[in-house]
């Protein structure tokens, strides 16, 4: 490592830290696009998105344990949580949607209950873990002789990558057409033919398969154990709230903030109070307010904009 | 009619309850019977902003961790007789029940004054995630709190005392805590009988027309939110003193999630849904729980099918659906 005497290293910390929230913010985004589609076109909340978030990684680490392949686990990952979504939508989604938000509220709750108690039953208490493929371990070297792991790399480039496909998915297809016309006016599109229980299935398995690709991605850097889906499905609320809820671009502008301001604000934050507090109070006072920062600025944003940045209903 | 029996049955029950479990030599039941009666006036908290304010709180373990934390505070200063403050003006820890319940709703009614105040300007599915993001702010700020313990919260060595009570038996304890709900459910009836009521059940119905004879819905509500925080705070400073311990754990979103199923499983505004959901949400998990380690499964079954097919909760499906409060 060559060291140069004059540059900053806070330069490349910051670097470092601007591309850990950045990967933090693309994996939000995976969960955040189904949640924000399933609202926008169903009207429905869906607490239960994390438990597909869940079911993802199990399946991941256990077909990475039989197989040992990452990219198989992916595929399973995806499968599993798309299964799992098309089972629940059409089995009990299906009743809520003409239910009010208190209602769904509850049956998703129950929902969790159920997949993660099932897990425990079925996986046990221990966590499992996942292992990043040899192809993407290691550091990288950045222009500007920073040193970054390859594998977070690789997540922010499969994040923005969905991003786009997601994009180009709602803004040129026939599917997406479609998505966007059922967010307008469902009656409308049910009346010129199109099959608008079918159409929430598919849509309902295309936010569970993101949910399932977040989950085994994100498997990979932490662990694999029940009750992980729920941090960051109230991070992934937060994110489309922000960012206006129905709106894709909404939670990837969302996403990215959320990302950001988490990784950026527990770094920043203590050493801003230490500017004015002794430093063991200054400590204290900065991770509070650290780990409190994205909802200060989700309750910001709603103040000053009620439907988030890029929304338009309520 | 089969409102008041339903009710008469529920209140009947409650008071005979300890002397069945002394008859029976189950004190544990007494101790259990506590807990559903605790847990049962922070759900007849939330009643009143979900049932007769319409307002879908996903954060009331706020209020239910606040007031937990006022115990906490309060009583550990008392035990270690180190002052609360010492400037400007001296504030001393208290051991008195009556000191920390003052407290806690003092507290607790101020906080959902704020968080009612900025989550208000917000309907629908955005005021229940802004009211999740604030349970969350606070769930968060407690576990980084290291003056009070952080994530391994504040225990204290000896239950807080009430004025001519023993509160370390466990019996009048129950007592107490079954005559603080049985005055919050009067006050409750008395409030939904009101002129106030009456134009919070308006203003949830028709916002429109309640704003067309010059009242303003958004005070109404803001009313009601503030003294459904206040009866939740106070509950949790009964729960705290009930385990003799608080933790960020009364704060956390799960928490919020089972006030609310008391309530569901009761039956929204219903004067007793609450009360019969908690009782009920108690039973189950020591009964369940008995039976599996994974008694949530059940829970979860058990409550996907109230909220499918039996709307209007347990109350509604003994006594049928129609009026009555």
């Amino acid at each position: 490592m060559t060291l140069d005497e004059t540059s900053p290293m806070p330069l490349a910390l910051l670097a470092e830290q601007v591309l850990n929230g950045l990967q933090f913010g693309v994996m939000l985004f995976l969960m955040a696009a189904g949640l924000t589609l399933i609202f926008g076109v169903m009207g429905l909340i869906n607490l239960a998105h994390g438990s597909l978030y869940m079911i993802g990684a199990f399946a991941a680490a256990s077909v990475a344990g039989a197989t040992g392949s990452f990219l198989l686990a992916l595929v399973a990952a995806m499968t599993a949580a798309a299964v799992a979504g098309a089972l629940v939508e059409l089995v009990v989604i299906r009743r809520l949607y003409a239910r009010d938000h208190l209602d769904q509220v509850l049956a998703t709750f129950a929902l969790i209950l159920i997949f993660s108690e099932g897990t425990r039953w079925v996986f046990g208490s221990f966590p499992l873990y996942l292992d990043i493929p040899d192809m993407l371990s290691g550091p990288v070297t950045l222009p500007g002789g920073i040193e970054y792991p390859r594998y977070r790399l690789a997540l922010i480039g499969i994040g923005l990558t969905v991003a786009l496909g997601l994009g180009l998915l709602i803004t040129r297809t026939r599917l997406g057409i479609r998505i966007r016309a059922g967010e307008n006016d469902r009656e409308m599109i049910a009346a010129l033919g199109v099959d608008i229980s079918r159409l929430y299935t598919i849509v309902f398995a295309l936010g569970a398969a993101l949910a399932g690709l977040a989950g085994a991605l994100v498997g990979a850097i932490q662990s694999v154990q029940v009750g992980m889906g729920e941090p960051v499905l109230i991070l992934a609320f937060v994110v489309i709230v922000i960012g206006g809820i129905g709106s894709i671009k909404g939670a990837l502008v969302g996403a990215i903030l959320v990302g950001l301001t988490d990784t950026l604000g527990g770094i920043f934050l203590p050493s801003l109070f230490r500017l004015f507090l002794d430093p063991s109070s200054a400590a204290n006072a900065g991770a509070s307010l650290a780990s409190m920062a994205i909802y200060i600025l989700m309750a910001a944003v709603l103040i000053w904009r009620p439907t988030g940045l890029f929304g338009a209903r309520g | 009619m089969r409102w008041g029996l339903v009710n008469a049955v529920m209140l009947i029950g409650l008071v005979a309850f300890p002397f069945w479990a002394l008859a029976a030599d189950e004190p544990f039941m007494i101790t259990l019977a506590t807990r559903a009666v605790i847990l049962a006036l922070a759900a007849v908290g939330l009643n009143i902003a979900l049932g007769w304010g319409g307002l879908v709180s996903l954060g009331h373990a706020a209020f239910f961790g606040i007031g937990g934390y006022a115990m906490g505070i309060l009583a550990s200063h008392a035990q270690g007789y180190t002052p609360l403050m010492e400037w400007p003006f001296l504030i001393e820890g208290t051991k008195s029940m009556p000191v920390i319940w003052l407290v806690a709703v003092l507290a607790s009614a101020l906080a959902a004054l704020g968080i009612g105040m900025l989550s208000l300007r917000t309907t629908g599915v955005y005021f229940i995630m802004i009211t999740l993001a604030f349970g969350q702010m606070l769930y968060y700020f407690a576990i980084s709190w290291t003056a009070y313990g952080g994530e391994d919260g504040v225990s204290i060595y000896v239950r807080n005392g009430f004025p001519g009570l023993n509160t370390l038996v466990p019996v009048e304890f129950y007592g107490l805590c079954l005559g603080v709900l049985l005055g919050v459910l009067a006050l409750n009836a008395a409030v939904i009988h009101s002129p106030f009521g009456l134009a919070l059940n308006a203003a949830r119905q028709s916002p429109d027309r309640v704003r067309t004879v010059g009242l303003d819905p958004r005070r109404l509500q803001l009313a009601a939110f503030v003294l459904s925080g206040a009866i939740t705070g106070l509950a949790g400073a009964l729960f705290a003193d009930l385990n003799r311990f608080v933790s960020p754990s009364m704060l956390s979103w799960q928490m919020s999630g089972e006030i609310m199923i008391f309530v569901i499983l009761g039956g929204t505004a219903r004067l007793f849904g609450p009360v019969v959901g908690a009782v009920v949400f108690v039973a189950l998990e020591h009964s369940l729980g008995g039976l599996s380690e994974y008694w949530h499964v059940f829970l979860g079954a058990l409550l996907l099918l109230i909220v499918l097919f039996a709307r209007g909760g347990l109350i509604g499906l003994v006594a049928g659906r129609g009026g009555g409060s």
